[in-house]
């Protein structure tokens, strides 16, 4: 489709691709850092590889390289594990101790 | 064009992010997270990768986030609570990350050769991803295989209750 | 055109689109009560209008009247948020559905009979079915009820363990099309009318059936309708909801039913194309161009349907661990069979 009214100064610089990418890692970092919650400690680990397949994916439009989107393609799959064998160990964390805030499961000793 | 929604879509990140830390019931922590995948496979699609997009919205989105959902009701773990460790990582935690926020975006914007990104432009169809997925990188595809695999008899195995456990009535 | 003006005529197919989705979702109703009425020798619906054709009007002045509960002990943000999900979800994924004629374009290559021509159009469809799942999972959890709960957490087991055989009965037509672009399967499948349709032409009869059973299972039908049953869970994850929420999760039901119907005629039995193939001359008529294919889209996704309700009738319905056992150790491994089979037919033939 052709459009005869569209403005030109619409291209997006990749740079602030790489700032959302940088900014959705740094909110992760921060996630991982000061939540209570393990499953939410497991969901900022979840954004910081979001950021990362998005800077990812920037770099592959920039040089053209279909190796980067298949590197995405991997940290899915390999996030899709982590997320399935972290859950489960969620699980019988919860079992074990019966709460799941980080305080109380910091200590080995019951 | 471009320019609006990706201002749109980095918005929705942004705020799904923000929101998930800002929220204390995990619960809408996840449904947060499930807006900021679901706006990143869109910005996929301006990037060209039709592909990963949709691979975004099923895999993520749809099965990991789900697999987060179920655990979460499941649990039932409720609301966190502010404990003193939790001060003193707002306290310390916040600033550390935006000086690595403030260095890693300082080399970001110096970077030369850098382009842009416009509509329609450097579009990978999936005939060119699975070209190369399938002839070069067939074994890390194959080895992605078997850790799905490993994967799901670990889950199996530490999800299931031991069998030195006791149920009620014994 | 102007971006303004592309706009403009998108909003219009959008909301004709639309329009038609949801009568059809309030016929299908009609169909299904009158046909499963039929079935156990009784009329369905049949006083409201001529032949009972008036009656999902009817129904849906009912739906909107009734008396809107809402317990208070839910949490409503999601209480709220999950018939929206779950209706929105069972719509959109007619937007990459190609109804017509692709041939018929619009001034600067508009089509007039698909909303967009999107080059992964499958995998919009398997995307937007799992994010379905959603708004069951939400609603039963949402309501604080623990046979909410227990049906939503059945239901949304089902769901995702059924995507699964669904996603992989359709790789064997991706296969043989080559592209995942909706229209360009259809387009494949033009050449010799019934015979190069994929379900007898490209011998995707055993991915026809699993796909078959796969949507009767992620559309909670019989008979794997146990997460909805009224003798089993007290109706699943709709128990809390009433008046228009539950009239959402009713008509995202059907409109699920409908989306399926449209991408199994897409995908098996030709889409848009005529069964009689190049016999006929083609009209030079723009007006029948237009419409003859629609005709032939609608009517196959007619008989999809009458199938469905059909089944619905004759079926008794899946105990939950027969249900979970047949998704997983026998549609899925006989999914990847047929596709290792189209995959040799296809090294084979080249």
């Amino acid at each position: 489709m052709n459009f005869t009214s569209v403005h030109m100064f619409s291209d997006v610089p990749l740079s602030w691709y790489l700032l959302l990418s940088a900014a959705l890692f740094a909110l992760g970092v921060v996630g991982f850092l000061i939540k209570r919650n393990l499953i939410t400690v497991f969901m900022s680990i979840e954004l910081m590889l979001n950021g990362v397949n998005l800077s990812f994916v920037t770099f592959a439009h920039q040089w053209h390289a279909v190796k980067g989107q298949i590197f995405v393609f991997f940290v899915m799959m390999v996030a899709a594990a982590e997320a399935a064998v972290g859950l489960a160990i969620i699980i019988a964390v919860f079992r074990a101790r019966s709460t799941l805030a980080v305080d109380r499961i910091d200590l080995m000793k019951l | 064009m471009h320019l609006v929604l990706f201002l749109i879509f980095a918005g929705f990140c942004l705020a799904g992010a923000i929101n998930l830390l800002i929220q204390r019931h995990p619960i809408t922590s996840a449904l947060s997270l499930i807006v900021v995948m679901t706006s990143l496979a869109v910005l996929y699609l301006l990037l060209g990768a039709e592909f990963l997009a949709a691979a975004q919205v099923i895999v993520y989105a749809g099965a990991i986030m789900v697999l987060f959902t179920f655990v979460v009701m499941l649990l039932n773990a409720g609301r966190e609570e502010r404990t003193l460790g939790s001060r003193a990582a707002i306290v310390l935690g916040f600033p550390a990350v935006v000086v690595i926020l403030a260095l890693v975006a300082t080399i970001i914007l110096h970077a030369q050769g850098l382009g842009t990104a416009a509509l329609r432009e450097g579009i990978t169809s999936t005939q060119d991803l699975s070209t190369v997925l399938f002839t070069n990188l067939l074994l890390p595809f194959e080895v992605t295989s078997v850790l799905i695999l490993v994967a799901i008899l670990g889950a199996v195995a530490l999800a299931r209750r031991g069998d030195g456990e006791r149920t009620e009535g014994q | 055109m102007t971006l303004l003006q592309f706009f403009l005529w998108s909003l219009l197919k959008v909301v004709v689109v639309s329009v038609i989705l949801l009568m059809g979702v309030a016929y299908t109703v009609l169909l299904e009560r009158k046909l499963v009425g039929r079935i156990q020798n009784r009329w369905g619906p049949s006083r409201v209008g001529p032949f009972g054709l008036l009656q999902p009007l009817v129904d849906g002045a009912k739906s909107f009247l009734k008396e809107d509960i809402i317990p208070t002990a839910v949490y409503r943000p999601l209480y709220l948020l999950a018939p929206i999900i779950g209706l929105s979800c069972a719509m959109i994924s007619i937007a990459v559905v190609p109804f017509g004629n692709p041939a018929i374009t619009g001034s600067g290559g508009f089509r007039f009979f698909e909303i967009s021509d999107v080059n992964i159009g499958l995998l919009v469809i398997l995307g937007i079915t799992s994010i379905g799942v959603y708004g069951i999972a939400l609603a039963g959890w949402s309501s604080n009820n623990k046979y909410s709960l227990l049906g939503s957490l059945r239901s949304s087991a089902q769901l995702i363990s059924y995507e699964l055989a669904l996603g992989l009965s359709l790789v064997g037509v991706v296969l043989l099309a080559g592209n995942l672009n909706l229209r360009v399967i259809v387009e494949s499948q033009a050449k010799h009318g019934i015979f190069s349709w994929n379900l007898f032409g490209g011998f995707q009869f055993v991915a026809f059936f699993i796909y078959l059973m796969a949507a009767y299972a992620e559309t909670n039908r019989s008979p794997f309708d146990l997460p909805e049953a009224e003798s089993e869970l007290t109706a699943g994850y709709h128990t809390e909801y009433s008046s228009m929420k539950f009239a959402m999760f009713f008509m995202s039901e059907y409109a699920n039913m409908i989306t399926v119907g449209c991408v199994a005629t897409l995908l098996f039995l030709g889409g848009w194309t005529s069964p009689f193939g190049n016999l006929l001359p083609a009209p030079h008529n723009i007006f029948l161009q237009s419409i003859l294919p629609i005709f032939w889209f609608v009517l196959k996704v007619f008989s999809f349907l009458f199938l469905y309700v059909w089944v619905r009738g004759t079926l008794p319905r899946f105990r939950y661990d027969q249900l979970m056992n047949f998704g997983w150790r026998y549609l899925m491994p006989l999914a990847i069979l047929n596709i290792v089979a189209t995959s040799l037919w296809l090294a084979y033939r080249s």
